[in-house]
């Protein structure tokens, strides 16, 4: 069973239906115990960083976030639930990130439309994702043209954890893959047979 | 990159995809699902739903059908008409709906679409505008047919609500730029004087808009051609091209008004990606 978060923001059924639709077991969980026993786990997210933040620590859906991090379960954050991720973000400064991934997330460049929403192409970096023994996992099997949904005003710094970037005003952080730790900055469910293609590698990793 | 998004929209009423002349005498023009499934296949970069009789009649969105589509469509899904209030847009995300769009409602209340962007996020919320030109009084001659200078000459548009019936009175151009104020995520405008005329998009109108806001901008009304979509894109500054007739009565498909836009000097996603 795959659970996804459902702190109370924004839209969850898209990406479950992604997942179901590429033969996923999935369960949206808004109560802790209700994630026992997942094999993976999926961290939507929407509109702003800080909500995102105060909302999912009151759920007490956090503390599973970072109990299925410690335990290496797979683990997929999408948009603000990848930035929330990270130590920090420009976007709300004083609120804390989950700090599971070093660095900030910062704002896109003041001199492209924001937020960008749009399909862009995705740039793997072919960086070999640590412990992963070998080529992106999460990009298995996908074009290198391949195009991918975005909404989003920020994104974050650049590490050697990204495995594809896209150009909006400059490099932009589009995915990040550590072990069994996956973010997309995209949009994965509504990002077409690209982001199928993604989730599907997901629902692989989590066996 | 900025890529346009090209975008078809689906009328619907009871269920099936219709289309009219400014905005009256509508015909059948299939099932929404499955029109929305070709469009993804095709390349499609995103689909709008609007229900077109829901503000007028009062009949409920149409929740089921953006259910079902959502199950077979993996881009974006717009959905419109008819939504008041949170709970209206909040049933159409449960459903699956990635945005929703709001016209008489945000006229009426303007404060909608703060409780909704606070509520839901800027991203899902979708401000539509149905805007006709006044004609300037010193214009109220023949030359009110050089409309290449209208613009120039101080040109305005009026928005309408409940689905171009009423006149409002408001400037589209303030409009817009409240609506983003108030944290509108994009805006869908739509000149009414174009609608389903296949005269080609109100670039005047476009043009307005977009230099008067940030927030992306979808082009709406009128599309008969290729170029018209182009024209929305280069001389608008849309970010993405809406069209309706064009598609569904496979005049075009959506990949070839891809490849016409690309060879145009429009970057867009190819509809093989």
């Amino acid at each position: 069973m795959i659970a996804v978060l459902d702190y109370g923001i924004g839209n969850l059924r898209s990406a479950e239906k992604a997942l179901v639709h590429v033969g996923a077991d999935v369960r949206l969980v808004s109560e802790p115990s209700a994630a026992r026993g997942a094999a993976g786990m999926v961290l939507p997210g929407v509109g702003a960083f800080g909500a995102c933040v105060r909302a999912l620590r009151s759920s007490g859906l956090m503390e599973v976030a970072m109990g299925a991090l410690e335990t290496d379960t797979p683990f997929l954050g999408i948009c603000v639930g990848l930035q929330m991720l990270y130590e920090a973000s420009d976007e709300e400064p004083a609120e804390a990130g989950m700090g599971v991934l070093k660095g900030k997330v910062r704002s896109l460049s003041p001199g492209v439309k924001r937020p960008q929403m749009q399909w862009n192409l995705l740039h793997p970096t072919n960086a070999v994702p640590m412990a992963s023994g070998g080529a992106s996992a999460l990009l298995a099997g996908v074009a290198d043209d391949a195009w991918a949904y975005f909404v989003h005003s920020y994104a974050p710094e650049p590490t050697e954890d990204v495995v594809a970037t896209c150009d909006y005003g400059g490099s932009v952080v589009a995915a990040v893959e550590r072990g069994n730790l996956w973010g997309t900055q995209f949009h994965p469910e509504k990002s077409g047979r690209t982001g199928l293609a993604i989730l599907e590698n997901f629902v692989r990793r989590c066996g | 990159m900025r890529v346009i998004r090209v975008i078809p929209c689906l009328d619907v009423d009871s269920g099936r995809v219709v289309k009219g002349v400014r905005f009256e005498g509508l015909r059948d023009a299939g099932d929404p699902v499955e029109l929305a499934r070709r469009y993804d296949e095709e390349g499609a970069d995103e689909v709008i739903f609007l229900d077109i009789t829901a503000s007028s009649q009062g009949r409920a969105t149409m929740v089921d059908v953006v259910s079902r589509a959502a199950e077979q469509v993996f881009i974006p899904l717009t959905v419109g008409g008819g939504v008041r209030t949170i709970e209206d847009a909040t049933r159409l995300l449960r459903a699956g709906a990635d945005k929703v769009a709001i016209n008489t409602a945000a006229v009426g209340d303007p404060s909608l679409i703060r409780r909704l962007a606070e509520a839901l996020g800027s991203q899902c919320v979708v401000v539509a505008i149905d805007a006709r030109m006044r004609i300037p009084i010193t214009l109220a001659g023949d030359d009110a047919n050089s409309a290449d200078n209208l613009g120039d000459l101080g040109a305005s548009w009026e928005v309408f609500t409940h689905g171009g019936r009423l006149a409002t009175g408001i400037d589209a151009c303030k409009w817009a730029v409240e609506c983003q104020d108030l944290g509108a995520g994009e805006l869908l405008v739509t000149s009414m004087d174009r609608d389903g005329t296949k005269d080609g998009f109100d670039v005047e109108l476009i043009r307005a808009i977009t230099s008067s806001c940030t927030v992306p901008v979808v082009a709406s009304g009128g599309v008969g051609t290729l170029q018209h979509l182009v024209d929305g894109a280069q001389l608008g500054g849309a970010d993405a091209v809406l069209a309706a007739s064009i598609f569904h009565y496979r005049q075009h498909t959506i990949a070839e008004a891809k490849q016409y836009l690309a060879s145009h000097g429009v970057t867009v996603r190819p509809a093989t990606a």
